[in-house]
């Protein structure tokens, strides 16, 4: 089990949990990181920082820092579309 | 525009319009809900705040057409809400939008119907809100928005499977393209009907979460009563009900540790309900888990659920638009080019796109003057009329046209898409100074005006960040100081060209002005970071929504809502302020020589005006003309004399009126930034409002106040200005001193007070209008001091 900042671009992963029951992780799971959702690290900003991601069809950006919470399961198939 | 969607109140017709309902809007951000309040509204919206805190609400006036059985035209009030993408309420504002859904906030009737805002192509995310909506228990109708985009990308969704899972009417609507409006607005009809006709008790739909924790949520409110009421009389056990928040909140309350119904719960019924809660959080941990956990996870399972047989797809996965566009504009290297490049042709048509317009406004200002000194005679009302009014409000209008264009591009970046993207762009460099991504649009927002750029900063959940971004925000160089710059750059700063023409002195120290804003805002940034709003870095999570063509009903009332409150801005505070400038530069003092000199100035010149415009010919023939022929030179070189009286005469009006005994008592406080005092006087009059510069100088010089930053008159009598030793005021130091000093100083007091109700304390605007008051005071000495040591 890795986190979401150690993927490569264009990998997939499954969620696993995510870190804490503070703001940012609420407002996470509502933003559809949820266990057992599929993500997809697609690229990271100029300067390393923040993350580009897809989860539940939409495009989210997170920063390192947020995407170390997020624990993960990389997958090596794409995951189905849910 | 939406002339379908345009209300007509009252109807010209038979029948009489009726507001009977609200409607409130709700979804999550991205999902067209503006452009569908749009449509609904069309132009018959008005903003306002909810007292005591930031939320902004819009209100619209929506006509669902045909008539009820009454006869009469069924009208609604739509209620357009913030885009959440939860209704945990965890700040005061968001407490606000539960509320108002609720139907507790105590101002305001309740909400009839709520129409839920759905983006089909994140159906899944999209109905975690709908499960909170849901459980509201208000008549509530899914507007599947961008069903067109769904479409293209090829889900298809069964609509009447989804209304059949989800238990209300759900209706497919493209609000770019105005698809589904005629359908939505049957559906709000509908459910105020059915809502007229029975107290409909809501269907018990499918609820999202456990039975367990329904059951720990009515032993909580029992709980809850019972503290709040010592006796078991009803009638006191009814009182103690009637106080208890609605059901929704009591669920969030035990659903959000710390989060806003929480505190609220404290603070009506006293910190002994904290024990309650926490005992209730941990019975229902034990039955079923973390509360935050079970609530997420059965809220996707729900919305998993409800999706049952309702989405299949076409094609596999297509890569779409946004990811080509994306794979360019967010790409390390080429990603920046496009980025700096947009920045850079925006500032260029501004300036390039703007300048007919204002040609044009200032064509006009000028003939109302015109027309007001033909009509007024010489005296204290024409004085007030044209010196104060007209030059102090023209002034100021004439940057409407580049206020109108910023705010247009700026609503264009966001409509389509980008400002997400630049805000993912730039997050790292601004978190080098403790700033984010996310204020980098209220910062882009505050070059055109600071007001709306205060107010952007609503897209930043994070308090330290949002106060932050307040607070150096007015830094940036907006359009007031634009006219300060242009009319010193003019007469101060030689043109000599570079590069082939292509750089120019005057248009570096342009951007030299443009930049001290900047760099400035760095170094207050990070130091407000690790003092006042010290904590630790807020969490950056950002939607980068789909690309998608603007919609020119959001562009269109975007730009109409800046243009039309800059106007009122210009109308009201600079109105008055330029009456009050007036006012203390006219009293005290006799003005009945200078209104002589006048009267006599406009005989002389329409003599001169009537000779040069009779033909020779025509002089025999007008004998009263040909008597006075030879005397034009002579009344050339009295118009003079007069002049030069005049000139004499209104700048020691000036020096012993009100402003200029304010003036020699700040003499000495400028002095070290090689002020002199009516410069001081210019600086002190413009508190209010920078642009207020140019008319007081303008005054200030005896010219009057119809002068502005291209005028010649105002440009050489700066240039002529001399100390009493005969040494010339103005310099080159001096003007980069004027300038600096505007460039970082606070006078704005639309600023301040947006500052003020942002952030619903006095402390930030005192604050702000502090250190920019001192910092410019002191950037404009070390700019002074410095430059005489070259020039």
């Amino acid at each position: 089990m890795t986190t979401l900042d150690q993927l490569q671009p264009g990998q997939m992963a499954k969620i696993v949990r995510i870190d804490g029951f503070d703001g940012i992780a609420s407002r996470l799971r509502e933003m559809g990181f949820v266990p057992g959702q599929s993500v997809q690290f697609l690229r990271s900003a100029p300067l390393g920082d923040p993350l580009k991601c897809s989860v539940q069809g939409s495009r989210i950006a997170v920063r390192c820092g947020e995407a170390r919470r997020v624990y993960i399961e990389p997958i090596a198939e794409p995951a189905l579309v849910s | 525009m939406a002339s379908s969607a345009n209300p007509t109140l009252p109807s010209a017709g038979t029948t009489v319009a009726k507001v009977t309902s609200r409607v409130a809007l709700v979804g999550n951000p991205n999902t067209g809900k503006s452009t569908l309040f749009n449509a609904l509204a069309g132009m018959n919206v008005r903003t306002g705040n909810y007292a005591g805190v930031t939320i902004e609400k819009k209100i619209g006036r929506c006509d669902l057409g045909g008539s009820d059985s009454s006869g009469d035209r069924r009208v609604i009030d739509l209620v357009d809400l913030p885009g959440t993408y939860s209704l945990a309420p965890r700040s005061p504002d968001e407490l606000v939008a539960v509320e108002v859904l609720t139907g507790d906030v105590e101002s305001e009737s309740p909400i009839d119907v709520i129409v839920c805002v759905v983006n089909a192509t994140v159906l899944q995310r999209n109905l975690f809100l709908v499960s909170q909506v849901l459980e509201l228990g208000k008549p509530t109708i899914i507007a599947l928005n961008m069903i067109d985009t769904a479409d293209a990308r090829g889900f298809v969704i069964d609509v009447d499977q989804l209304s059949k899972n989800l238990g209300v009417p759900v209706v497919c609507t493209s609000a770019s393209r105005r698809t589904g409006i005629a359908d939505l607005k049957s559906a709000i009809r509908g459910e105020l009907e059915q809502a007229d006709s029975e107290s409909v008790q809501m269907s018990k739909r499918d609820r999202p979460l456990p039975s367990e924790f329904y059951e720990v949520c009515d032993e909580l409110r029992s709980e809850l009563v019972s503290r709040a009421c010592t006796t078991e009389s009803l009638s006191q056990r009814a009182a103690a009900e009637s106080v208890l928040p609605d059901q929704y909140l009591i669920e969030r309350m035990l659903l959000d540790r710390g989060g806003e119904a929480e505190r609220r719960a404290v603070r009506s019924l006293g910190a002994a309900v904290l024990p309650a809660i926490s005992a209730a959080r941990e019975k229902l941990a034990e039955k079923v888990g973390d509360p935050i956990d079970m609530e997420c996870s059965a809220r996707y399972s729900w919305a998993a659920r409800s999706l049952q047989d309702v989405v299949s797809t076409k094609l596999a996965k297509p890569r779409n638009a946004t990811d080509w566009l994306d794979a360019v504009l967010t790409h390390r290297v080429v990603g920046l080019v496009c980025f700096f490049a947009m920045m850079f042709l925006i500032f260029q048509c501004i300036y390039s796109f703007s300048s007919y317009p204002m040609d044009a406004i200032e064509y006009g200002t000028g003939l109302v003057s015109d027309w007001v000194t033909a009509i007024v005679p010489p005296g204290m009302l024409r004085s007030l009329l044209v010196d104060g009014v007209i030059a102090g409000v023209g002034g100021v209008l004439i940057f409407l046209p580049q206020i109108a264009l910023l705010f247009f591009f700026l609503a264009l970046l966001e409509d389509c898409g980008y400002m997400a993207r630049a805000a993912f762009l730039v997050d790292r460099v601004m978190t080098l100074f403790g700033l984010s991504g996310k204020s980098f649009l209220p910062m882009m927002s505050s070059f055109a005006c600071a007001v709306p750029g205060v107010m952007a900063t609503r897209v930043i959940e994070n308090r330290r960040d949002r106060f932050a971004t307040i607070m150096v925000a007015p830094l940036m160089s907006c359009s007031a100081r634009l006219p300060v710059y242009l009319l010193l750059i003019g007469a101060f700063i030689p043109s000599a060209s570079y590069v082939g023409g292509f750089m120019s002195t005057q248009a570096l120290v342009l951007m030299a002005m443009y930049l001290v804003g900047v760099v400035v805002a760095i170094p207050v940034a990070w130091l407000l970071k690790r003092t006042l709003l010290r904590g630790e870095v807020a969490p950056f999570v950002l939607e980068l929504p789909e690309y998608k063509v603007p919609s020119a009903s959001v562009l269109f009332s975007r730009v109409w809502e800046a243009s039309k409150a800059f106007v009122v801005r210009a109308g009201t505070m600079i109105f008055a302020a330029s009456i009050v400038i007036w006012f203390a530069g006219f009293w005290p003092g006799d003005h009945s020589r200078q209104f002589e000199i006048e009267r006599e100035l406009e005989r002389l010149e329409s003599i001169q005006v009537a000779a040069s415009e009779s033909p020779a010919s025509e002089l025999a023939a007008e004998p009263e003309i040909v008597t006075e022929s030879p005397e034009l030179d002579e009344i050339a070189a009295k118009i003079e004399t007069l002049e030069a009286e005049h000139r004499v005469l209104s700048a020691s009006l000036l020096e012993n009126s009100a402003l200029g005994h304010i003036g020699h008592v700040i003499a000495p406080v400028v002095k070290p930034l090689g002020w002199d005092w009516r410069i001081g006087v210019g600086a002190v009059a413009s508190f209010p409002a920078r642009e207020v510069i140019i008319a007081t100088l303008g005054t200030i010089y005896s010219l009057g106040g119809d002068v502005d930053e291209e005028d010649e008159g105002l440009m050489s009598a700066l240039r002529a200005s001399k100390w009493p030793d005969g040494r010339p005021v103005f310099t080159v130091p001096v003007a980069l001193s004027i300038m600096v000093f505007f460039a970082l100083c606070a006078q704005c007091v639309s600023t301040l007070l947006v500052i003020k109700r942002e952030t619903n304390s006095w402390f930030w605007p005192v604050l702000s209008f502090s250190y920019m008051t001192v910092l410019a005071y002191f950037g404009a000495m070390l700019t002074y001091q410095v430059g005489t040591r070259f020039f």
